[in-house]
Parts: structure tokens; sequence; C-alpha cells
């Protein structure tokens, strides 16, 4: 059975701010599917005996000291925006008045 | 049928670190736009984020206050949602395993006590900062606080009236001042808070549709806002309504709420654990060493203040609202002064002065000694009340102790038998009409009379004195 119908891709592109329509919501949908049915195979996997874990990495506790670094130059940083009006990152308007 | 009111609230703090949650960026407030970032908080490919050990500190400092139990374990997970404000396109925030659960903070309402319980408290990080000019056909995007440290107080919705809410953030905000873990300044949004609400039948134990309300920029705010919703559900239910769970704007100045759009509200934060941190077992011992070293909070204060130092309940109250309040009392007790009347300068003079001018108790140059050497020229009669108002403004104005304005100024008051006897006279015969009528009978003019020595003593007489004086003047000499 399909995981991924062309219902749900609609609600999760909405979610994404894509627009998805008429055909290709059928087509990526079958293709999404395809990819979940594909890791859908690890569910084969025995884990009966196994702790569950949120991380894979026998680690915990990494911190570090409340001590300041260097940060980029307001520059730096508005030249990696696709727009900008100095001295800020511009995008479209967001709210509507 | 009368409804009763089910109110929760969550509240947001920065906290006053020097650098964010999950890099070395500095924390501050106020700096230039979009300098205070780096790979990490902007979210760009490959960075890690490392958390600031401070943070953990005071997130366990602030729930130890509340009583709450703290994980053995925490995490953290990514909430995903789009909007310009997330350069990664997702939060960094606290899941199923948050920080801290199940405490509590107690308010004291017209003496009873009401214990309002914490669902929890959770770590996560700030957005930047949107701003949304009219007349630009842009929005502007300033990231300096992206990736500010934020802690989330979540009550249980056991508050039951607009008044308790505000009681609530009055009392949470104080100790979170003397924590000291963050300014709790609404105005520069180191303090946010979002309320829900839901009216149900008085006397019913199931829990209506709930409403959030958003956009909330003033404790005062939070009243209105429920005050009104409260008015609103209560209207609906009575015509039959059924009301959607739904989130609402208050519109500060319609003084009203108002539906979000759905759009903004279909929200599915596809919570998953955050991959680039590690999970955080909490040592114990790290716990005991934080809560050893709590301050006093709130309401210890205001017991001890209750008990030590005989203050009414309503005064402990009034000084324990601010950390400042407490040090100045404390401050000009050891300077020697006593307790009621330091309790009133601040609760009088002091409070009224930070209200007109809109000021914190800590923006304040005021010295507990000061307060201590105000008393004691009260006391010993150098100055009248009235002239004591005078020199604690002057005080505050110019930061400079009283004794020495009393020294510089020629303030003191005046005592001395002969300069009074010279002024009561001085007033009789310059109101002989007055000094008639007295004699008629209509004593009440001695109150005229006063106004008039106090005037030309430049309100430096002493007033009981000159008031003696002056009814001994009027009726020793007959006509």
């Amino acid at each position: 059975m399909a995981v991924v119908t062309p219902d749900i891709l609609r609600q999760v592109a909405s979610l994404a701010r894509l627009r998805l329509e008429g055909p290709a919501l059928a087509q990526f949908a079958a293709q999404l599917d395809e990819i979940l049915q594909y890791v859908q195979q690890l569910q084969a996997v025995e884990t009966s005996g196994v702790e569950p874990t949120s991380h894979v990495l026998p680690l915990s506790n990494v911190l570090r000291k409340d001590e300041p670094g260097a940060c980029l130059s307001q520059e730096a940083v508005l030249g990696l925006a696709p727009a900008q009006q100095r001295p800020f990152v511009t995008v479209p308007k967001v709210l509507e008045t | 049928m009368t409804y009763e009111p089910v109110i929760g609230l969550e509240v947001h703090l920065q906290l006053s670190t020097a650098t964010k949650l999950f890099c070395g960026c500095p924390a501050k407030f106020g700096s230039p736009p979009n300098s205070q970032t780096c790979p990490v908080c902007l979210g760009l490919p490959g960075v890690l984020p490392v958390l600031n050990e401070r943070v953990l500190e005071w997130g366990i400092r602030t729930a130890l206050a509340f009583d709450c139990e703290i994980a053995q374990v925490m995490k953290f997970d990514r909430k995903q949602y789009f909007y310009p404000d997330l350069p990664k396109n997702y939060q960094i925030s606290q899941y199923d395993q948050p920080l801290a659960q199940h405490g509590h903070l107690d308010l004291g309402l017209d003496g009873r006590t009401k214990r309002v319980r914490i669902r929890r408290i959770h770590l996560e990080e700030d957005a930047g900062k949107l701003l949304h000019e009219a007349s630009q056909s842009q929005t502007c995007i300033d990231f300096n606080r992206t990736g500010v440290p934020l802690l989330e107080i979540v009550s249980e919705p056991d508050l039951g009236s607009s008044d308790e809410a505000y009681q609530y953030l009055v009392e949470l905000k104080a100790v979170i001042e003397y924590l000291g873990v963050s300014t709790c300044n609404m105005e520069e949004g180191s303090l946010r808070c979002d309320t829900n609400i839901s009216l149900r039948p008085a006397g019913d134990s199931a829990l209506g549709s709930k409403v959030e309300i958003k956009n909330l920029n003033s404790f005062r705010a939070v009243k209105l806002a429920l005050e009104y919703e409260a008015k609103r559900q209560a209207a609906a239910l009575g015509r039959g309504e059924r009301l959607p769970q739904e989130t609402r704007l208050w519109d500060a100045k319609g003084l009203k709420t108002e539906p979000m759009r759905s759009k903004e509200e279909a929200a599915d934060y596809r919570y998953f654990p955050e991959p680039d941190l590690v999970p955080f077992v909490i040592d114990r011992q790290l716990i005991s060493r934080v809560g050893e070293a709590l301050p006093e909070l709130p309401a210890q204060r205001r017991r001890r203040y209750q008990e030590a130092h005989r203050l009414s309940a309503y005064d402990a109250r009034v000084l324990s609202q601010h950390r400042a309040f407490g040090e100045l009392f404390e401050g000009a007790l050891r300077a020697g002064a006593a307790p009621k009347p330091v309790a009133n300068w601040i609760m009088g003079e002091l409070l009224a002065h930070l209200n007109a001018h809109g000021l914190e108790p800590e923006e304040v140059k005021l010295r507990p000694e000061w307060l201590a050497h105000l008393v004691q020229l009260v006391d010993e009669g150098t100055l009248s009340g009235k002239m004591a108002k005078d020199v604690f403004a002057q005080m505050l104005e110019r930061g400079v102790d009283p004794l020495q304005l009393v020294e510089e100024g020629g303030l003191k008051q005046i005592v001395e038998s002969g300069a009074l006897e010279r002024i009561a006279e001085a007033v009789l015969e310059a109101n002989p009409k007055s000094v008639a009528d007295y004699r008629k009978g209509k004593t009440n003019v001695l109150t005229y009379l006063m106004g008039q020595a106090m005037k030309r003593s430049q309100g430096k007489a002493n007033p009981q004195q000159i008031a003696e004086l002056l009814k001994h003047k009027l009726e020793r000499v007959t006509p």
C-alpha cells in the first residue's frame, strides 16, 4: 500500500511552501513512495535486543564555555543572502497590510 | 449559565548569557543588525552546534527555583517550520525529553496561597527579528537574535482568572529577577508570553475548546486579552455556538482578539531528534551544587520580612517584588534604621518616582545608607515630613547623601525658639483680620496662619512648635 498519496504530498508541499500541481503531484508521490518503501526494508532487521537511542555516537555532554568567539562581518553575512538592503537581509513581504 | 475560565501560560525568557545557545556569537541586545552571527547560527552547511554550559546551569537553577524534577537525560529536537526568521528552516528545541518537568509556583492571593503547577521547562533557540515596514515591499531580517538561548516555562491550566494570570506573571518575573538569569524586559523581548484560555460551566471538571492568544506585549495586555476572551467565549457559548480550537492574536489598539488566518495555523512541526547534538546526562552533583547556590527567593523573603521585621503581608509583598528593593531595605536596616519607616520610603516615594519616570529599581542612584540617614534626620527632628520628601527627591535626582544635602542646602528644620518666635510674630502682624477672627472664636483660621508661617520659613519651621507658638500668642493677648 502506498505510504505517500497525492493528498499527503499536497499537505507536505504546502508546509514546505512548494507549488506542486496537476500531474506532478502523482509523479512525485510515486517517487517519494518508492524511496520510503526502500528505506522500509530496515523494518526487517531484528531489533528486540537493541536499546532505543536518539543518537548513534557513544557520546554525551559535549559542552562549551560561555565565552565569545568571532562573528562574521555584516558585509559577509549580507553577501550570503540572495537579496539585501543594508543592514538587513530582505525577503518578499511576509505580512499583508 | 455561569462559566469559569481555565487559563494556562507559556513564558519565554531570553537568558542573559554572554554568548548564544550553540555558538560563541554574543547574545547582546541592541547591536547593529546582522553583526552578531556566524556559520552555526546562520545554519550554513557542515557546521556543528555545541551547547553553552552556562545555559545548562542556569536552566537547572531556574528549574530548581520552581521545584521541578530535573531530567536524568535530556536531548534536543528539531522543530520544522518555514518562516524567514529561521535561517535553518527548523528550530532546535526540546520535545519529549525536556530539561525539567512537574514543578510549581505558589502565589499569595489575598491571604490564601494558590499553587500553580509548572508542566515543563525546556531550552530552545530564539529566531531572528523580522521588520515589516508598511511602506516597503520587502520584509527585512536581522539575524542577531537567531540562536540566543530561550527558556520556555509552561504552566498547567491552573489559573482561574485574568487576575490570577497577572499575579502569576508578576511572581514568575520576580523569581527570575532574583535568580539573575534574565533581564525580563518585555520591551526588548527578553520576556515574552502566550496564554491559552477555555471556558467550562462553573464547577465542571471537563475542559472546553482551548484558544491560544499570541502577540501579548505586556502583563497588562495579557490581563486585558484574557478578560476580553472570557467575555467573547461566554457570549458564544450562551448563543449555543461551539467554539473551535484556534489561535488568536491580541490587537492592542482595538482591544480585541482576532483569529489568525488558518494558513498560518496549519502547523505540523514534525519533531525529530537533533542529530548534530548528543544527549545530555545531567550530573546529580551539578544539580546539588546549583541547588546550594540558589539565592533567597521572593516567597522566602516575604516570610522573613513578616517574621523578622514585623512587616505586614502587603508591605512584605511590595518589598520583595524587586530584588533591588530588598537590598535597599536590608542595607538601610544594617545602617541602623527601623524597618517600618524604611519600608514606607521605598513603597511610597521611591515606587512613585519609578512609576512616574518609567524606571527599573536598578536604574536609580540610591544607596541603602542614604535611606537610613533620611530616616534618622526625620527622627531627630532635623527635617519635617514635608522637607524630607523634598530631600528624597533631590537625593534621587543628584545622587547625593541626605546628610550632605542638609548641610549644603541649609535645609535644617528651624527648631530654635527665637527664630520661630520672629516668624510667628511676623505672620500675626501681617494678618490682623485673621487674628481678630480667631479671637472672635473662629479658631479654624489657625490652619491658614500655620500655612503662612510655613511659607515664610520656606517650609523649614518645625510644624508642631510653630503651631503651638501661634496658638499661644493668639490666646495670650486679649482684645
